[in-house]
């Protein structure tokens, strides 16, 4: 039975109006919802921003308020702050969604499961990754670092959180089964995103110290290519399995 | 067809139980006459080396564990991936089984390593890539074994692992190549090097004899775990007390 | 067996220790609802995600038009709709919201089709408040918009009729009335009879052990 014999005419008329293939007008409406979402709880959408200001604010107290130190140790800080306060919204990426069984609708809808959780994925960069790029040479500035690197920083931090936020779907995915996941999500995902914290701490140091930072952000940009390609399948594999 | 056989035997818990004890001794009396024979070889015979020493002997322990850390890690992905792939319960089983093995053989690694570097370098922990590297691994392991841990149903723990066991295994490469890059631009290369091709086959014959010997004894240690862990996974299984009772 | 749609072989389910589905054999053909009974805990819901391909059966397989669901599933679950327990909906989003989002990642749907289905579920009152704001039995009519506007071959429900009034179970019954007069066919896992004329249903007994 074809189903078109069910539903008349019609579906040739929806399918007809449609510019993108069915996957990517899926993932776009997904990307769509999630962004709405997340302005529906504003509070939320800020707590990232607020830990990685805060973990900033730590290392002037715990190390020295001397700006020529803190110029030494800001790549550090700045990378190991964005590392976690990009894990913190980690935990609830997939989660919610399988609570209330969206994500359940979103694996039984014939559309690409993978696209769907790239989609997903997309926005939590766009939440998280996005922001604390813009964040971050604020925080540098706050430690001494010249304004002449505040592109260096932006970029290796916004391409860097790219390859973060897809390490981090494959353990948020991994996790979705396990009750009080955090620190579980942490151990997994911390190991897997050591590549991109040297490069990225790297590029960052070179930008402050006003040297060519090119080498370290490709290999940043390798690692978030590399990420884009095989991150989403394992996502994808792992919802189904956490589904069952 | 028949060809196959083969493999859907090898899916058969029962007949992996019975498989696992008759092979266990092929290999762990090997095992023990070649550590036996390699330590001797090492410790007894070899010449000290000309720059460290004695110190140097400690590599007959600690290059096959950190060799190991890495194959038991290439066989649990590979066996979590043939699991994965052909939803063959006696793969994860094996994958179940090596991550304890292999978590122990780096831990071994790095602990060895930090006893070699103390005479060398005057510390017992020295950010070397090699050291750093095995501790990555080593919080690989741990977040494999944490993972199964926190799942109760054998199933979803079996393939939700498995998934992080393929994942593992590409970032392995990626690590080491980041952290010897790493390395390389803060300080000159690791002083954990023997020059390679002064090694004289008095020391270079009881290293291999011991990277075999512990080759062997990760399959006879996994023959063992395999047999604990197919008995726990089919606990309620007929066969079970047949094979059991006698 | 050509006009045989959905056919299930052989399922055998484990989870765990437990062995859940112990050899369920049966076929729906077009225009039939299977109505899968049984006390609680008899594996109602694990049949239906196992023929969702939610669940992946030990043993057994599921056939669509004759082919293993498997070969092709995301092709079998596009002529499928599969609504569970819960209401699958945000709590943060209106009714309206939620069925644009649902529907909408299998194809979009315009304004007159939504405002039908809600219509049609006695939603139109309410169908602008955050789903958070609803009583249960309200969630589970927005549920059953998203099925009115499931238009695919194949539905199946779990327990469609938990929280309704008798008059939303008479909705139920006439949603299902209508999908199998156009050809379609319902899986529903449900305790009392449906209020569906009766020679299009017909009965799975799961029994415990």
């Amino acid at each position: 039975m074809d189903r078109r014999d069910l539903i008349g005419g019609s579906r040739d008329v929806r399918t007809g109006g449609r510019a993108l293939t069915p996957a990517l007008a899926a993932a776009r409406l997904t990307l769509v919802r999630d962004l709405r979402l997340a302005f529906r709880k504003r509070g939320q959408l800020v707590q990232p921003l607020v830990f990685f200001a805060i973990v900033t604010t730590l290392f002037p107290l715990a190390v020295s308020p001397e700006l020529s130190r803190l110029r030494d140790i800001a790549p550090g800080v700045l990378w190991v702050a964005a590392l976690l306060s990009s894990l913190l919204a980690l935990e609830f990426l997939f989660r919610d969604d399988a609570h209330d069984g969206t994500l359940e609708q979103y694996a039984l809808s014939g559309q690409s499961l993978t696209w769907l959780l790239f989609a997903k994925t997309v926005a939590h960069w766009l939440l998280t990754g996005l922001p604390l790029a813009v964040m971050a040479p604020l925080a540098g500035l706050s430690l001494g670092v010249p304004a002449a690197a505040i592109p260096g920083i932006v970029a290796s931090v916004a391409v860097g959180s790219v390859a973060l936020s897809l390490i981090g779907s494959v353990g948020a995915a991994l996790t979705l089964a396990v009750k009080r996941s955090g620190a579980l999500l942490s151990l997994l995902t911390l190991p897997l995103a050591m590549p991109v914290l040297i490069f990225g701490a790297r590029a960052t140091e070179l930008a402050i110290k006003g040297g060519d930072f090119s080498a370290p952000l490709q290999l940043l940009a390798a690692l978030a290519v590399l990420g884009i390609t095989l991150a989403p399948l394992a996502t994808a594999a792992a919802v189904r399995i956490n589904l069952e | 067809m028949a060809s196959w056989t083969w493999f859907h035997r090898l899916g058969s818990p029962p007949y992996i139980y019975s498989l696992a004890a008759r092979l266990t001794p092929w290999f762990a009396w090997p095992a023990a006459a070649l550590i036996l024979g390699g330590l001797y070889g090492g410790l007894v015979l070899a010449p000290p080396d000309y720059q460290q020493g004695d110190g140097f002997r400690i590599i007959y322990v600690h290059a096959p564990s950190a060799w190991m850390s890495l194959m038991v890690y290439m066989t649990m992905a590979i066996s979590a991936g043939v699991g994965l792939i052909w939803r063959m319960k006696v793969a994860h089983a094996v994958a179940a089984s090596c991550a304890p093995i292999g978590a122990s053989f780096t831990f071994c690694a790095l602990v060895t390593g930090s006893l070699w570097g103390q005479p060398m370098w005057g510390t017992f922990w020295e950010w070397d890539p090699r050291l750093t590297s095995e501790l990555i691994l080593l919080f690989l392991y741990l977040g494999y074994m944490g993972l199964r841990s926190a799942m109760e149903d054998v199933q979803r723990a079996d393939r939700s692992s498995a998934v992080l066991a393929v994942v593992g295994i590409v970032n392995v490469p990626i690590i080491h190549y980041s952290v010897t890059w790493w390395k390389s631009l803060h300080q000159a290369p690791s002083v954990m090097k023997l020059a390679r091709p002064a090694m004289p086959p008095s020391m270079l014959i009881p290293l291999l004899m011991m990277l075999l010997g512990f080759t062997l004894f990760f399959v006879a240690v996994l023959l063992v775990r395999l047999r604990g862990e197919v008995l726990s996974r089919e606990r309620s299984a007929s066969w079970i007390r047949e094979a059991v009772s006698p | 067996m050509s006009d045989c749609c959905l056919r299930g072989e052989n399922l055998h389910l484990w989870r765990g220790d437990r062995h859940v589905l112990r050899g369920v054999d049966f076929s729906v053909a077009r225009g039939e609802c299977l109505q899968v009974a049984g006390s609680n805990g008899t594996g109602k819901t694990s049949l239906l995600r196992t023929l969702s391909g939610l669940m992946y059966p030990e043993e057994g397989r599921v056939l669509w038009q004759g082919k293993d669901v498997r070969g092709d599933l995301l092709g079998f679950q596009a002529d499928m709709a599969y609504i569970g327990h819960e209401p699958p909906l945000k709590a943060d989003l209106t009714p309206r919201e939620n069925l644009r989002y649902w529907i909408g990642i299998r194809w979009p749907i315009s304004r007159d089709e939504e405002e039908k289905a809600l219509q049609r579920v006695g939603a139109q009152t309410w169908s602008n408040r955050p789903v958070r704001t609803l009583s249960a039995g309200q969630k589970r009519r927005v549920a059953l918009a998203g099925l009115a506007l499931m238009t695919v071959p194949l539905w199946l429900l779990d327990e469609p009729t938990t929280n309704l009034d008798t008059e939303g179970q008479r909705l139920v019954g006439s949603l299902i009335e209508e999908h199998l007069a156009r050809g379609g066919l319902v899986v529903a896992a449900i305790h009392h009879d449906l209020s569906v004329s009766a020679t299009a249903v017909r009965r799975l007994e799961l029994a415990r052990e």
